[in-house]
């Protein structure tokens, strides 16, 4: 039963592997340039898991000490695990123990994976989810460990390479864009953030910015719903 | 930073990330449905939030010397190469490579 559910699981995760592997080793790349050992990248690509997080955490450790910006940046920064729960409540039903891995392990792609897959009738739907959500980790974890280590046997300029976590988002952005026709959405996002970016300056911005979103989507919905009743 | 400081910190990241990925599970147990509201923000957050990133990763680049201008450049740079291949990665590992190449050689 879960030969069978590996093996339909596997082929989904291969795209996802070259990507994770790429990224991981360009994340621990990052760490070691930073003056990081190997371990913080594997450790922490294993227990927060979450890539934009673990970028996002290397500007953290290298700043000062502030525990309470750290965990409002990551319920921020990760607010759309939320959604994703939201969406998931249904197809986590009553898997039993399976379910608390399940939801640890949701990273975007395992979300996107398990939320738009049904695997064939004769596979078993709550392995198949564990295998997805396993290999990804793995993947992962692998990913941010190699670079770690090779970040301390290769050594070139590595001034400039923090710019592939932009270059990440930019190409979420792009993919997201291309995906729907309304970009009300992704200009709210862009919006308001640029509008709290040059009030509240580089290192206050984030959670008025989210505010400020939130606050313009419950506009938006209130406005709608006038206008089709 | 300390270590144990180091540690304390990602320790609250993964407490942080973790409450965000349990919360609607534990908010809606089996058989209860979430209010409209929470259904509806699903749908939209997730466009919204990748810009806010966008903006987050060119926070410092805005107030520096150069204005975000080599980061511009890449940027632009990516949406051609992403329009033109659709290739996630070969975007990424692009663009990356065209910054490293502009920081390191025009905008020292």
């Amino acid at each position: 039963m879960k030969t069978k559910a590996f093996k339909a699981a596997l082929p989904y995760t291969i795209p996802i592997c070259v990507g994770f592997l790429f990224l991981g080793i360009s994340y621990g790349f990052l760490m070691s340039s930073k003056g990081f050992s190997f371990v913080y990248p594997m450790l922490m690509s294993f227990f927060i898991f979450a890539g934009s997080m673990e970028f996002v955490t290397v500007n953290l450790l290298l700043s000062a000490f502030n525990p309470l910006y750290a965990f409002v940046l990551a319920l921020m920064v990760n607010a759309r695990h939320l959604f994703y729960g939201i969406s998931m409540l249904e197809k986590y039903k009553n898997v039993g123990w399976k379910k608390p891995y399940l939801i640890y392990g949701m990273c975007d792609e395992s979300f996107a994976i398990n939320c738009t897959v049904t695997p064939p009738p004769d596979v078993d739907k709550d392995w198949f989810m564990v295998f997805v959500t396993l290999l990804n980790q793995i993947y992962w974890v692998a990913g941010a460990t190699l670079g770690g280590l090779l970040g301390h046997i290769i050594h070139f300029d590595t001034t400039g390479i923090e710019f592939v976590m932009t270059a990440l988002f930019v190409v979420m952005f792009i993919n997201q864009w291309e995906e729907t026709k309304n970009h009300r959405s992704a200009f709210t996002g862009l919006g308001c953030s640029l509008i709290c970016l040059l009030i509240f300056g580089s290192e206050n911005f984030i959670l008025p910015a989210m505010a400020l979103i939130i606050l313009c989507f419950s506009l938006f919905r209130k406005k709608e719903k006038v206008v089709s009743s | 930073m300390t270590t144990m400081q180091s540690i304390f910190t990602i320790m609250v990241v993964v407490l942080g990330t973790l409450l965000t990925r349990f919360i609607p599970f534990i908010i809606f147990p089996e058989g209860k449905t979430p209010p409209p509201y929470i259904t509806y923000l699903g749908t939209v957050l997730p466009y919204a939030v990748i810009g806010l990133l966008v903006v987050f990763c060119l926070k410092d680049a805005v107030f520096t010397s150069f204005h975000g201008f080599p980061e511009m450049i890449a940027i632009f740079f990516i949406a051609i190469l992403h329009k033109w291949k659709k290739n996630t990665l070969l975007s990424i590992g692009g663009g990356t490579a065209l910054y490293m190449f502009l920081v390191q050689t025009y905008f020292l």
